[in-house]
């Protein structure tokens, strides 16, 4: 696949010193490039330690003598058919019919700047700078066929790829061919650059299909495991008992020498510290190294984390929450002490959350091997600018002389942000000289998934007089993939400390609450144990899930009706202090108020249920407070008192992402999102038992299946405001409509995820 | 080790390859007869992303040893069709069902063999064959829109609602 990819790579950029937009021609056609220097993705820019990642994304776009149009795509593609949105972006700026355009999924290069696909962000973090990028290739293409038709300016207009003016017509593969465009733009031009008014909209947000669809029907599709180079050897690693502190001391391969193929087992070298106590057996096929790995003995100095489980991760995270002390204050209001001191009454509970794993149906993979004086990493990533030094560093080389090769991701859900897997395939393949492709068995991959954390949290209301809500704290303890992985990227709180925002975001939500405080303590017994990581809809996958459970359980203890109660906190009071500001506030609580009013309005809420048959909402603002995606969802469902089993009979999601850009595409990630956000209420989790993940494979690991998928009413708020993350914020709104229908229809309420039917059973009796 | 030369048919095309008799056929299609399309997922036989047909059967590639291929006609998902064109494929297509893909070639080979033996498949019967296909993306409702549309085209009729 990299092949087709590179064969037409565009023309290099004519200048990498200068912040600005260029368009020359060149002997392949037209090129554009643009470098803005934007606000990096890290909280705080002074602690980003890369280059890389102190730098949006540089895109391009180039049109051929043909008048193709090949969209240059750095996010992975893993799904989300996230290059048809990003080309759509392009093509409604550049006017293009939408038949002449193509994608290319690039390699790694640091003129892309940062390579990263995750947090829902691709479509609303490039959509200004497509857009611009797409308006000024429109104006230069503009400018120059004006010239060559002899037409003023002004009586030109451009649309699918033709410019018109005075009843004549040239086209933009004849423009390119024939024209002079030479021509380069500002920053600040490019940032006053005309986008096209939403009504004059001919391509973003109407139907279309995904570029990437066909060849998934064909088995022509090519993912990491396809990825083959003559003369590789096949290899499988053998994995210590725990991520962190194992040695090897002892190996014995002598009954994996009797594999016909086997060739030997390598214990790796790590100078990154990335793969402690691996092993990496090898062999001319996979089957034989899989076997041979079964066969090889290796004897590991063990680790502490060893005898942890999941009740001694969970048992330490009640007592960091316990010391007050302790944490980041990530929203710190004046008077919250005195708010709870002066309480009618307070309520105050506890929700924990289990293991889960990403379980990526693609088993992590990599081919690595030396070509042309650098070393070539052949798989599916989502955080190229992560792994790159690491992975320079494992080898003793600089970071220009690695390159990735881009291919589809057979699932990424935040597992493939976590590039480890490159390392031992690299490090395999400079002890071996000869290129290696290293495939995990499942088992493998589970068992050094970099799963979400369990987490556990405590939520207090206080109440005033007439039992209005008069302050609220959130509490929040988890393992933090951000400290373990990239600590750079962590904000400073209120009071100093680091934090990991992709541990707490949610629990700052944009209800009016009183006096607020939001503590984020990271579980560092979990970051030892285990190498926690990021999985689709992170913090708020949950965070909210303790939040709504909780809103649902304060409205009951004021005595209200639980959506008139959340339309009351979301009715657009100014909070005043701790937020991004007033204004946002104002409009924020009423996006998220009307996703809920419309998602109780589908629903029927308020009409009578059968029998031990419940609704329940949740809302939700997605990811992050800068990104915010309104979510609403009323879960139906069937409780059978006998076994415990929770039947879900219809989700309704409402949602207000701003501009759809690919309307069917953002349709399947929220059908995806929402389902996913079932899977982890009623039928996944793990736990960590003595180390390791209790589940290795679907003989116990439990994803949702086609005979559990309830009927999905999903709607979009029809708005032309930016569009914003689509991929995640369904999934954090299932888990807790779930939990609150569930109490509504039998008066049980869980506080754990996932919710079993022994667990319900338990709280049956109790209710 | 007694390596006997195991003959079968795949897509169409005679094939011998000389490997372990318990060499896993699907490590066989990939990467000896450098088919790709036919996927690992779990290597127990519970995802169904290496699903492919055994005669008019759907088998798990995964835990299927090749000595049990031996004289076998096998079918992946780039020999279902000739262009791609099978009513199935056009479908998964129609509903834009892929999202990763992955699982899709394991899906679509199940789906044949499911309206092969149901023509016109009830919800049940979709739930009852595709159950053992894990999609993780969770595209589930297009897959069985798909599965649908592609029953009603071969039959000539309209989708059982």
């Amino acid at each position: 696949m990299h092949e087709a990819q590179t064969a037409s790579a565009p023309a290099p950029a004519t200048s990498s010193t200068r912040r600005g937009f260029l368009i020359s021609t060149t002997s392949a056609g037209f090129a554009m490039a643009f470098t803005l220097v934007e606000p990096s993705l890290a909280a705080d820019p002074a602690d980003a330690k890369s280059a890389a990642a102190g730098f949006e994304p540089t895109i391009w776009y180039d049109i051929d003598r043909d008048g193709i149009v090949t969209v240059n795509i750095i996010r992975a593609e893993m799904g989300q058919h996230v290059g048809t949105a990003l080309a759509r972006i392009v093509a409604e700026e550049l006017e293009l019919d939408w038949t002449s355009v193509r994608l290319r999924y690039v390699d790694t290069d640091p003129k892309w700047g940062t390579m990263v696909t995750g947090g829902s962000w691709s479509v609303w973090q490039s959509f200004p700078y497509l857009s611009q990028a797409g308006a000024a290739g429109r104006m230069a293409l503009l400018d120059e066929g004006a010239k060559l038709l002899r037409v003023g300016r002004s009586a030109c207009t451009a649309r699918l790829g033709v410019v018109s003016g005075d009843g004549r017509t040239i086209s933009y593969a004849e423009i390119v061919r024939r024209g002079q465009l030479a021509r380069s733009y500002s920053a600040d031009e490019l940032k006053a650059m005309p986008i096209k008014a939403a009504a004059e909209r001919r391509l973003i947000s109407q139907p279309t299909s995904a570029i990437d669809i066909p060849a998934k029907t064909t088995g022509a599709a090519r993912y990491g495991l396809d990825a083959e180079v003559p003369g590789m050897v096949y290899a499988r690693p053998k994995l210590p008992p725990t991520r962190n502190g194992c040695r090897v001391s002892a190996i014995d391969d002598s009954a994996a020498r009797a594999i016909p193929g086997y060739l030997k087992s390598l214990v790796l070298n790590d100078p990154s510290g990335t793969v402690p106590g691996w092993v990496v057996v090898c062999a001319e096929s996979f089957v034989a190294a899989s076997r041979a790995a079964d066969l090889v003995k290796v004897t590991w100095t063990n680790s502490a984390a060893a005898s942890v489980s999941e009740a001694d991760i969970q048992s330490h995270g009640r007592k960091l929450i316990n010391d007050a002390s302790g944490g980041a204050l990530v929203v710190e209001d004046a008077g919250v002490d005195a708010a709870f001191t002066a309480a009618k009454f307070i309520l105050e509970r506890e929700y924990t959350t289990a293991t889960v794993l990403h379980f990526q149906l693609e088993p992590l993979n990599a081919l690595a091997l030396q070509k042309d004086g650098r070393w070539e990493i052949h798989t599916g990533n989502q955080w190229q600018s992560l792994i790159l030094p690491t992975l320079a560093k494992a080898l003793g080389v600089e970071e220009k002389q690695v390159l990735m090769r881009t291919y589809l991701l057979g699932g990424g859900f935040g597992r493939r942000l976590n590039g480890d897997y490159a390392v031992p395939a690299a490090l395999a393949a400079k002890a071996l000289g000869r290129p290696v492709k290293l495939v995990w068995t499942r088992a493998d991959d589970v068992h050094f998934d970099s799963p979400r954390s369990p987490s556990v949290q405590r939520l207090r209301m206080a109440f005033g007089p007439a039992n209005q809500v008069t302050g609220m704290q959130h509490h929040a303890c988890a393992g933090w993939p951000t400290q373990v992985m990239i600590p750079a990227f962590m904000p400073k709180g209120k009071n100093g400390a680091p934090y990991d925002p992709f541990a707490i975001s949610g629990a700052d939500h944009w209800y009016t609450v009183g006096a607020q405080r939001v503590r984020a303590l990271s579980n560092d017994l979990a970051n030892s144990t285990f190498r926690p990581g990021w999985l689709r809809s992170v913090g708020p996958g949950w965070t909210n899930w303790a939040l709504e459970s909780f809103m649902d359980e304060a409205a009951r203890a004021a005595g209200m009706d639980t959506l008139a109660f959340r339309l009351d906190l979301l009715a657009g009071k100014t909070q005043g202090v701790g937020k991004n500001g007033a204004d946002l506030n104002v409009a924020g609580a009423l996006r998220q108020a009307k996703v809920l009013q419309r998602a109780a309005a589908k629903a029927g809420w308020g009409s009578k249920m059968p029998a031990d048959t419940g609704v329940g909402l949740a809302t939700s603002f997605g990811q992050e407070r800068d990104m915010p995606t309104w979510c609403a969802c009323v879960a139906r469902v069937h409780v059978d008192r006998r076994s415990g089993v929770v039947k879900v009979e219809q989700l309704t999601v409402v949602v207000d992402a701003g501009t759809i850009v690919h309307p069917d595409g953002a349709l399947a990630q929220v059908e995806g999102a929402s389902l996913w956000g079932l899977s982890m209420a009623l039928h996944e989790g793990t736990e960590f038992v003595n180390g390791q993940v209790r589940d290795s494979n679907l003989n116990t690991y439990t994803p949702l299946r086609m005979r559990d998928v309830p009927p999905l009413d999903i709607e979009f708020i029809a708005s032309a405001e930016p569009p914003t993350g689509l991929g995640e914020p369904a999934t954090t709104v299932i888990a807790p409509a779930i939990a609150n229908a569930i109490f509504a229809a039998v008066g049980a309420r869980l506080r754990h995820l996932p919710m079993r039917p022994a667990d319900l059973l338990a709280a049956l009796k109790t209710s | 080790m007694n390596t006997p030369t195991i003959a079968f048919k795949l897509n169409g095309q005679a094939l011998s390859v000389t490997v372990s008799p318990d060499t896993p056929l699907l490590w066989v299609i990939r990467d000896m007869a450098k088919l790709t399309g036919t996927k690992f997922g779990c290597g127990i036989g519970l995802c169904g992303a290496c699903t492919v047909h055994m005669g008019r059967r759907a088998v798990r590639s995964c835990i299927t040893p090749i000595s049990d291929v031996a004289g076998a006609q096998i079918t992946t998902i780039e020999g279902l069709s000739a262009d791609g064109q099978h009513p199935l494929q056009k479908a998964w297509v129609q509903t834009q069902a892929p999202q990763c893909g992955y699982c899709q070639s394991g899906q679509i080979m199940q789906a044949a063999a499911l309206i092969r033996r149901f023509p016109d498949p009830s919800d049940a019967d979709i739930d009852s064959v595709m159950n053992g296909n894990l999609c993780r993306c969770m595209a589930y409702v297009r897959i069985r829109q798909a599965i649908k549309i592609a029953a009603a085209e071969v039959q000539g009729g309209a989708p059982n609602a």
